[in-house]
Order: structure tokens, then C-alpha cells, then sequence
């Protein structure tokens, strides 16, 4: 597959002194969706502002659809859309009229037609005009991504785009993506989330402390990071793990009411089934359980110790 | 070219006049009544006349310029910290826009805002004395100058504020003295020898007077120079406004 987005040895040291971006160098594939996964202040803003041209770059270079984004800046944006992470809007304008006004910046002749579509595909067609103060946030949002989507972008970077979020609108949201992806749209996330990343990259980049650590297709870097911790809370508190219970790799909290149970979710079998059998043969009841995936934090840790 | 861009920002900003559409007409007409009242009736009954002018005819070009520099320079300054106070500057700076482009479609809307001002005051005016304009395609040039020059003043003050406190000073300390020292309400030869030397480091003082001389064809300083410091002003600004864009200036981390 071909590259729309090639971004060579990026840096970015702002004026503070503070160094953002650390040589970063990668390749975003025509049509793909990718995430940018970080914690926060890694730099996936930085990263996405200056491809976008609202941030000068210190050093390094980027391409879109082959033209450099400083020197032929006019043909690269044209083919980006971004909805930024902050949800900045016209209060007092209709959704409407700065609907239109986004099209229009991007230099494409007047289609009421699109804008009609792309309202009603974001449900915010009966809010046509409205005045942009009085939407709910999550509408704001959609308006953001009608905005970035009208003028009909072959490259759509999405800051965030799930943050302060309900579950319904995260679902419409990744509804719209695949969309997207459908009509052939190269889509850029970034996300905190692992398991968002999970279910909409085709491929993700793991970014921290200006530096991107990986970039790997998403089942196979699921293979790499599947760990999760089951939980259990313990009716009476143990005095020691039985002896039963040794092939396990079992650990006992402190206060010895819980009892944890790490296990890989890629695997044939996670041991799961056996491990609560062998449990109610030894006599061990328990009140509550719950499972965690290794956070975000931890997966850091776990990636750059495995690289030093 | 991005001609279409640069009309939809123009006519966006357009729009926003539109919707305070009252506002911005029914105060000039109200403060330029009361100027009126004030310094043509009150004032202007003791004055009767300055070099054969009465004195409230005498004083329409320079109430039009005072409305005319302070106009363009808020709707100017305005229309750009606006959206770089809440953010929906990105918009424009991610677009495939030249800066020559951001600058024509910001200052045009802000220019015309203010010219449009300029002509309803020349009416109101109208209303109270009656006024004969010697050379009506000058004076529109002169009115335009004036616009897009201040508009573009106005336009770097809103880059350069980081609030709104500083957004307001420059036009306060600087440009409302300066206009009121500047001719505006008399004739700089009605001063002492001394101040007139001092007035002539105004360059609002070659505005009113060029713009006045479209009027009467009668100035404090020939029109020829009036023109010339006009363009020396607009060049200043235009290379300010280069600079600040070429540099990100304030615009770009
Ligand atoms: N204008 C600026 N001046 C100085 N430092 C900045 C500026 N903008 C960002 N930074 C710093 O650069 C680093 C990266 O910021 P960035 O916004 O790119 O992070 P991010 O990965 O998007 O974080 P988040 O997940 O919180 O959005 C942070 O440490 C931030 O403090
Ligand atoms: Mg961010």
C-alpha cells in the first residue's frame, strides 16, 4: 500500500525549551486507520499540529499525497481535515453558516447538497439553524467532525475524538470512522484508550515522551500487550496460598482478601475455567471478582524496558 | 489564488455585522448628532467660521475620520484576536490559505465595515449642515485609504494583544488622542507657532487634512503630502503585517 503521510526525522523544541517531538519518523498508509496511543504530554497534538500546519516544525520534514506540507503547503492541506482536540466553535454563528465557511476556507465551490448529507449522517440536521451555543457538547463535537469533513478530505486527523464522551456517541463515532474508512478516507486517532485502539486501528503507534516507541498492526501488537489481572475478593481472608493452588501464578493481596490472578487474553486457554474449579475444591469462596486489562502506564513501562 | 476562501471569510465576517446590524449603525449616527449639537450649535455659534468654512461643516471631515480610524481599527483587531482567544483560529490556519489571502479577507470586511460607517455619518451630517464636496472621487479615495491602512493597523494590534486589556490600549492611549489632537476640530493655524511644528509629527494630521481638502479644498498641509504620509503609514503596515505572518508571529508556537 501506498503512503499519504511520510514524516521524516520530526522534532519539535518549543520555546520554553521543552522538546516535544524527538526525531520522530513515520508512515501513514493510503486508506488506513491509525491510532496514536500516549499518555498525556507525549506529543500526538504536537505531532498532529504541525502535519497540519498550525505548529512550525524544528527540524524534519512531512509530506501529504506527496507534497510538502511547508513548501507546497496549499495542495498538503487541502487534503486534511482535523477536528482539534479543544472544542472551539463560533458561539454566536449557526451551525449552518460555519458549516459552509468551512467549506469555503478550503477553497471548494458551494454544495448544499454535501452539507445536507453530512448533517444528517451526523444527526445534526434538525440543529441546521441553531446557533452553535446552544448544542449540547457531544453535538459540538459532531460539528466539528461536519466541519473537518466538509470539504471533503482524503486525510482526517482525529484528536481525541472519543474524550468526554458517552457511550452512544463513541459507538456513532466509531460508526462514522468506519465509514469513512469505507469511502476510502485515511483516518489519524489519537487516543488514550488501549482498547479503542484496539477495536478501530488497523495499525498503532505507540507514542511517549516525544519519542515514538512502535508502530505494529494492531492483532499483532494485541499479542504482545494481552495481559490482564483477574481479581478476587475473598469471603474470609487467607491465611497463605494452598499448595493445590501452586501452578497458578497466584498473588495475595497484604491484607490477604484478595487474590489475583494474572493471565493472557491472546492465549489458547487463559486458565480461567480451571483456576475457579481448583478454587472451589479448595474451599475458597469468594464474594466479587473483576478483570483489569495492564494500563496504559504499565504497557510503557513493560515496552521500554523490553527495549532497553 | 484561494479566491473563494478569502470571500468566505469576508463574507462570514460580514454576516457578523449584519446580526449587529443595529448596534453598528444606530450608535455613529447617535454619537455623530451629539458632536454636532455639542461643537457645531454650542461651540460652533461663537466660531462662526474658519477660512471661509462654517465651523460645522468645518469639523464633517474630521468627525468621519475620527470614526473612520477608531472603526476600523476595533473591527479590525477584533476580528482577529476573537478567534485566536477562542481558538477557532485553527481553522483558518489549517486551511490552504496564503497569508496575503487571511489579510486581504480580514481587513477587506473590517475596511468595509468602517467605510460604510463613514457614509452614514456623511448623512447624518448632512442633516445639520449643508455640505458641498469639491471632489467626491477623492474623498472616497481618501476614505478608503484611510479604511484599509487602519484596518490593517487595527489587524496587527489584534495579533500582537494577549488580551483584551491590550486590545483596547493602543486605540485609548494613541490613536483617540492623536485624532483629537490631529486637526479634527480645528484648523491646526489656529494654533501657536510652536504647537503646529509639534502637530505636524501627527499623521493624523495629514489625514484630516487631505480628506478635509476633498471637502473644501482647503488644508492645513499640501494635499500632495497628506497622500504620500497615507501610503508611508499603509506601507508600515503592510510590512509589519509580512513580517509578523512570515514569522508566525503570535500566530504559530
Ligand atoms: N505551546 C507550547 N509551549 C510549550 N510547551 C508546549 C506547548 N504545547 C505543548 N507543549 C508541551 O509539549 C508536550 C506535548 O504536548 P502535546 O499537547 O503534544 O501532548 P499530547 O500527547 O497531545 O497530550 P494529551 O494526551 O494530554 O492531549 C507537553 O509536555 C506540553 O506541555
Ligand atoms: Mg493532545
Amino acid at each position: 500500500m501506498q503512503n499519504i503521510i511520510s514524516i521524516a526525522n520530526l522534532s519539535k523544541t518549543y520555546a520554553s525549551g521543552f522538546s516535544a517531538l524527538k526525531g520522530v519518523d513515520l508512515n501513514i498508509r493510503d486508506g488506513e486507520i491509525f491510532a496514536l496511543l500516549g499518555p498525556n504530554g507525549a506529543g500526538k497534538t504536537t505531532l498532529i499540529s504541525i502535519v497540519c500546519g498550525l505548529v512550525n516544525a524544528s527540524g524534519g520534514s512531512v509530506t501529504a499525497g506527496g507534497h510538502d506540507i511547508v513548501r507546497d503547503y496549499r495542495a498538503a492541506r487541502s487534503l486534511i481535515g482535523l477536528v482539534p482536540q479543544e472544542l472551539t466553535t463560533d458561539a454566536f454563528e449557526t451551525v449552518w453558516a460555519t458549516v459552509n465557511l468551512s467549506r469555503g476556507l478550503f477553497g471548494k465551490r458551494r454544495d448544499h447538497a454535501h452539507v445536507e448529507k453530512l448533517l444528517k449522517q451526523l444527526s445534526l440536521w434538525d440543529k441546521k439553524d441553531e446557533k452553535i451555543v446552544t448544542l449540547s457538547g457531544g453535538m459540538k463535537r459532531r460539528l466539528m467532525i461536519a466541519k473537518a469533513l466538509s470539504h471533503e478530505p482524503r486525510i482526517l486527523f482525529l484528536d481525541e475524538p472519543t474524550a468526554g464522551v458517552d457511550v452512544e456517541l463513541r459507538r456513532d463515532m466509531w460508526n462514522i470512522v468506519r465509514e469513512l474508512r469505507a469511502d476510502g478516507v485515511t483516518v489519524i486517532l489519537t487516543t488514550h484508550y488501549i482498547e479503542e485502539a484496539e477495536e478501530m486501528a488497523d495499525r498503532i503507534g505507540v507514542i511517549n515522551k516525544g519519542e515514538l516507541i512502535l508502530v505494529e498492526e494492531t492483532a499483532a501488537l494485541m499479542n504482545k500487550l494481552g495481559k490482564k489481572a483477574l481479581t478476587l475478593q475473598l469471603h474470609c481472608p487467607l491465611d497463605a496460598i494452598p499448595d493445590t493452588l501452586s501452578g497458578y501464578a497466584l498473588e495475595l493481596s497484604a491484607d490477604r482478601t484478595e487474590l489475583t490472578y494474572t493471565y493472557d487474553t491472546q492465549g489458547q486457554r487463559t486458565g480461567i475455567t480451571s483456576l475457579l474449579t481448583d478454587l472451589a475444591a479448595a474451599g475458597i469462596r469468594f464474594r466479587d471478582l473483576h478483570t483489569e486489562q495492564s494500563s496504559l502506564e504499565e504497557i510503557f513501562v513493560s515496552l521500554v524496558s523490553e527495549r532497553t | 489564488m484561494n479566491l473563494r476562501a478569502v470571500q468566505s471569510i469576508y463574507l462570514y465576517e460580514m454576516h457578523r455585522t449584519w446580526r449587529t446590524l443595529w448596534q453598528s449603525v444606530v450608535s455613529p449616527v447617535i454619537s455623530t448628532s451629539l458632536y454636532f449639537v455639542v461643537f457645531g450649535a454650542a461651540i460652533g455659534s461663537r466660531i462662526t467660521e474658519i477660512d471661509g468654512i462654517s465651523y460645522g461643516a468645518f469639523i464633517v471631515p474630521g468627525l468621519i475620520m475620527l470614526s473612520l480610524l477608531t472603526q476600523s481599527i476595533s473591527n479590525a483587531s477584533f476580528a482577529i484576536y476573537f478567534p485566536k482567544f477562542v481558538g477557532t483560529i485553527y481553522e483558518v490556519m489549517s486551511a490552504p490559505v496564503s497569508y496575503f489571502e487571511i489579510v486581504l479577507a480580514y481587513v477587506g470586511a473590517a475596511a468595509t465595515k468602517s467605510i460604510i460607517l463613514g457614509l452614514i455619518i456623511l448623512a447624518t451630517a448632512h442633516l445639520f449642515v449643508p455640505l458641498h464636496i469639491e471632489h467626491p472621487v477623492w474623498m472616497l479615495v481618501f476614505m478608503v485609504l484611510t479604511a484599509f491602512t487602519f484596518s490593517l493597523f487595527g489587524f496587527i494590534i489584534g495579533i500582537w494583544a494577549g488580551s483584551f486589556e491590550q486590545l483596547q490600549i493602543v486605540p485609548l492611549l494613541i490613536i483617540t488622542p492623536l485624532t483629537f489632537l490631529g486637526g479634527s476640530f480645528y484648523s491646526i493655524s489656529m494654533l501657536p507657532p510652536l504647537w503646529q511644528k509639534i502637530s505636524l509629527v501627527n499623521p493624523v494630521v495629514y489625514l484630516v487634512s487631505g480628506f478635509r481638502w476633498s471637502f473644501f479644498e482647503h488644508s492645513d498641509v499640501g494635499v500632495g503630502i497628506s497622500l504620500a504620509m497615507t501610503l508611508a503609514f499603509l506601507a508600515v503596515c503592510l510590512a509589519i503585517v509580512s513580517w509578523m505572518f512570515r514569522t508566525g508571529y503570535r500566530l504559530k508556537t
